[in-house]
């Protein structure tokens, strides 16, 4: 399994590929991923120009570590091809796949990014994906879609499309994403990858917008797509673990580590019984410490 | 003669201007002089008025002729008519060589340029110019040399007699008959007038120019009666849309946001930031931002301000409104929150002298304990370059930066590593504009650099969780974006010194010449 | 490569740059307005030939427009623009005749 597929990535924030001047150093704001837009972002007369900037951005840019996703066009167009050509050769490390409707639309672009992988001269399997929801159609197909390739880190709910479909329209409230929000989350969680929340466009809004994180943080969601570097920290600071979490994360691992190592299977925090299945999130939880920078341990 | 910030002064401009190299900046502390007084025409008649009907008639009665100096204020700033109405009618007169000496000259000035050309001004001594007075000067249309001199600077100019002003033109939002001049009220409001004050002292002859009359007497005078020789009524001395706009909406753009919050969190990890410190700041997104932040946490840690200086915008004041300082010492007003702060009981107007001028008992920027900056360039000598852009064009002014980096404990330069492809973090600034010595910390958007020379903030910076580097690194990382810079190709001619604060030389200013393609591709 | 017919791309934005390019006369033709001329003229020079160079483009006539972009953003417009003369926007040589 590419070791990426399980990264943190709290913040993916949209840049257009095409303009130099937003992505020569989004990095300094640390989001933990990036997303370069070949789509939405990029007018259709740009949509050539859009991948020259793209790749050398790709090759000559140097990143400092933050994921770089590319948002290719869909599949109902006539670039997606060209697009995966650019970006596989340029050496991005995932491909969105916008307005994915059904696990077919996923192996179609797993096609495309095996062949230019070969092209290109770069390991199977080094480019991830990552699929975007914007129907109710998408929506419930969520797990075929989640389980559709070896590839998929997550999937990602697009709430202007997907609003629209649903005949309704964004409301601040949050109410009009509800099942969606909550259909894939579940969807991901049965198939084991990521999920990410829509993006919240009223950038003068940071109180509407901190609610709307702190949902998506209690709903499971791993992370946000995000339109500016302003609401990068306010995603951070709601994804750190309490100092509270982190000291209980730290005994289950410590308990469970030397416990496994003498061969006892019976596990407990506190005086309290804890079972193995406290593992994966204890350990999740130190993660998250870590790249938050809060963490002083040595786990 | 290489001076103490390593640059080549040319000694035919030494023998031209009379003028020392710099030697650093406390060469010439303890120097004793005699000031510089005006010629003054005594008036004892009683009653009369000192009201003319015109500039022409004006410039008539002070005996205008070839060669004089005359003085200006920037108080209006890009809103400011009197300059152009003054020089065009000094033009229509046919008078030649003329040198200005004003406190700044910007984009409103545009229009003396031809005046520039054909010899009515010979000689410019300002802060700095911007617009094309700077290109003027740039191309080598200045048959003399542009004196680019700090706001300290121009007062110890004039005060030690080497800049003799023959006539003062003073804008003034009022005044009356007798020439009581104040800088608020009337259409043309501008809070203060402290750069005209030394002028209003040292010309021979003091000119009032007013578009709003007001009854004697013009209580309490920014600038009295005593010193004024004639008045002028003119239907506006300015554009009020552009002498102080509505406050600026606080930046939403991230860099700055960050620079800021970067710039906050070093402040307040001094051992200067303690209940009765003093601060100054610019103008500039990140300056404001950062004092909204400092606010903050004053507020939280019931920290109070001593005194704030400057250069006012709404941030400074509101500290006022909420009672988070004890009083404001203004020089200048940006905005219309500033210029009504000016009513405050504790907002107190200053004269440019004492505000910043180094040949004085004491000037307010010594006592400051903070100044937050902006500049062009810094390079890894921490020089600063605030006057010519990095194509060689003269497009700044010094402002305040040489006088309150110098008197300021910790001077805090704020600059995007890369203004476009341009790194402001450089080996060596185009042209040096405030030494290395004054300034002690540079923050940018890719990271912080102390000078090394400031071993006392290192220590204090050791646990603090900021992204500290050395100004090499800062460079390395913007050469390795951009590429390395090459110089700018400048002509032979020198059109332009960079004063230092105590009238040595910091640098030279050369004619720009058209870019030329190295042989070899 | 041959260019056909006159192409453009690229913008006057900030850190962006326009390039233009249409038949040569037997060579390349390079014109150049920047508003970083003086620190990076030669090195845009540098750039632009070397891409060109390597698109294989050697009768040209080429003028660009530079608010300060990086060379990674040049050599992406000097490659728009040939291969919008060239009409061409599928199969491209990416990592071949493009390259950084």
């Amino acid at each position: 399994m590419n070791p990426n597929k399980k990264r943190l990535r709290r913040t993916m924030m949209f840049l257009n590929a095409q303009k130099p001047g937003l992505i020569k150093d989004p990095y300094i704001y640390k989001p933990d991923s990036i997303m370069l837009d070949l789509e939405d972002a990029v007018a259709e007369n740009q949509k050539d120009a859009a991948r020259f900037s793209l790749y050398h951005a790709l090759k000559s840019i140097d990143y400092h570590g933050c994921e770089r996703v590319v948002r290719i066009n869909a599949l109902d167009t006539p670039y997606w091809k060209e697009d995966i050509r650019c970006c596989v050769a340029g050496g991005c490390d995932a491909i969105r796949i916008p307005k994915t409707e059904c696990a077919n639309d996923v192996k179609m672009v797993e096609r495309e990014i095996e062949y230019a992988e070969r092209e290109f001269g770069r390991p199977k399997g080094s480019v991830l994906i990552m699929a975007a929801i914007e129907s109710a159609r998408g929506v419930m197909r969520a797990l075929d879609i989640c389980e559709a390739s070896e590839r998929l880190f997550g999937i990602a709910l697009s709430g202007g499309d997907y609003t629209k479909d649903l005949q309704t329209h964004i409301t601040g409230t949050g109410i009009e994403l509800m099942g969606a929000r909550q259909n894939m989350v579940i969807a991901a969680r049965a198939a084991g990858v990521q999920c990410f929340d829509t993006v919240y466009t009223d950038l003068n809004n940071m109180e509407g917008f901190r609610q709307d994180v702190e949902t998506i943080h209690l709903m499971g969601f791993d992370g946000k797509s995000i339109i500016n570097p302003r609401q990068i920290k306010v995603v951070h600071d709601i994804f750190t673990p309490s100092e509270k979490e982190i000291i209980l994360a730290e005994k289950i691992v410590r308990e469970i580590d030397s416990k496994k190592a003498q061969g006892i299977g019976v596990f407990t925090v506190d005086g309290k019984m804890i079972d193995i299945a406290f593992y994966d999130g204890a350990r999740r939880t130190i993660e998250l410490a870590k790249a938050s920078g809060v963490y002083k341990g040595d786990l | 003669m290489i001076n103490a910030v390593g640059r080549d002064i040319p000694e035919e401009i030494l023998e031209m201007t009379g003028k020392e190299v710099f030697h650093g900046n406390h060469y010439y502390d303890g120097y004793e002089y005699k000031k510089d007084g005006p010629v003054t025409k005594c008036v004892i008649n009683s009653g009369g008025s000192k009201l003319m009907d015109s500039i022409h008639d004006v410039l008539v009665k002070c005996g205008i002729r070839d060669g004089m100096t005359l003085s200006f204020h920037h108080h209006f700033r890009e809103g400011d008519f009197i300059v152009n109405m003054v020089m065009e009618e000094v033009h229509k007169m046919g008078i030649k060589d003329i040198t200005i000496c004003a406190s700044s000259l910007g984009k409103a000035h545009d229009p003396i340029v031809p005046y520039i050309e054909d010899g009515t001004i010979t000689n410019i001594q300002s802060s700095g110019v911007r617009g094309k007075i700077g290109e003027a000067i740039s191309h080598g249309k200045l048959k003399g040399l542009a004196i680019m001199r700090s706001h300290g600077g121009r007062v110890r100019a004039i005060e030690t007699g080497e800049t003799r002003i023959d006539i003062a033109f003073v804008g003034t939002p009022t005044c009356d008959e007798y020439g009581n001049c104040r800088g608020i009220g009337g259409k043309s409001d501008c809070g203060v007038l402290s750069y005209a004050m030394v002028d209003g002292d040292h010309a021979d002859k003091v000119v009032a120019i007013t578009d709003c009359l007001v009854p004697f007497p013009n209580f309490p005078a920014h600038i009295s009666m005593t010193k004024v020789d004639y008045v002028v009524e003119v239907d506006a001395i300015g554009d009020p849309k552009k002498i102080a706009t509505g406050a600026a909406k606080p930046t939403t753009d991230m860099r700055k946001l960050m620079m800021a919050d970067y710039c906050t969190q070093f402040v307040v990890n001094t051992p200067y930031f303690k209940d009765g410190f003093s601060y100054q700041t610019g103008v500039g997104g990140a300056s404001i931002a950062s004092t909204i932040s400092l606010a903050k946490i004053m507020k939280e840690r019931n920290i109070r301000m001593k005194f704030g200086v400057g250069g006012l915008t709404k941030p400074m004041c509101d500290l006022l409104i909420n009672n988070q300082v004890d009083c404001l010492l203004d020089t200048q007003d940006f905005d219309l929150d500033a210029v009504e702060s000016v009513k405050d009981m504790k907002h107190f107007r200053i004269s440019a002298g004492e505000y910043a001028d180094p040949f004085n008992k004491g000037a307010v920027v010594n006592k400051l304990d903070f100044v937050i900056l902006a500049a062009l360039e810094v390079d890894v000598h921490f020089n600063c370059n605030v006057v010519v852009d990095s194509n060689g064009m003269i497009t700044g002014a010094q402002g305040g930066h040489p006088d309150t980096a110098a008197g300021a404990k910790c001077a805090i330069v704020i600059a995007p590593l890369l203004q476009g492809r341009t790194p402001a973090i450089c080996s060596d600034v185009t042209t040096v504009t405030t030494p290395g010595e004054s300034v002690d910390v540079v923050i940018t958007d890719y990271g912080i650099a102390i000078n090394p020379a400031r071993q006392d903030l290192i220590e204090c910076m050791k646990d603090v969780d900021l992204p500290f580097k050395t100004i090499e690194e800062l460079r390395d990382i913007a050469y390795s974006i951009a590429g390395v810079p090459e110089k700018v190709q400048f002509g032979d001619r020198v059109v332009g010194i960079i004063e230092s604060r105590d009238g040595t030389i910091m640098d030279v200013v050369r004619e720009i010449k058209p870019f030329e393609f190295s042989e070899e591709i | 490569m041959e260019i056909k017919k006159p192409a453009i791309a690229g913008t006057l934005e900030s850190s962006d740059c326009q390039v233009t390019v249409e038949a040569g006369e037997g060579k390349i033709d390079f014109l150049l307005d920047s508003s970083v001329i003086n620190q990076y003229g030669n090195q845009i020079r540098r750039v632009v030939y070397e891409t060109l160079g390597n698109l294989g483009v050697d009768n040209v006539r080429i003028s660009v427009v530079d608010k300060g972009a990086l060379d990674c953003t040049i050599r992406a417009r000097v490659e728009g623009a040939v291969f919008r003369s060239l009409e061409q926007t599928e199969n491209l040589p990416w990592g071949g005749a493009i390259r950084s």
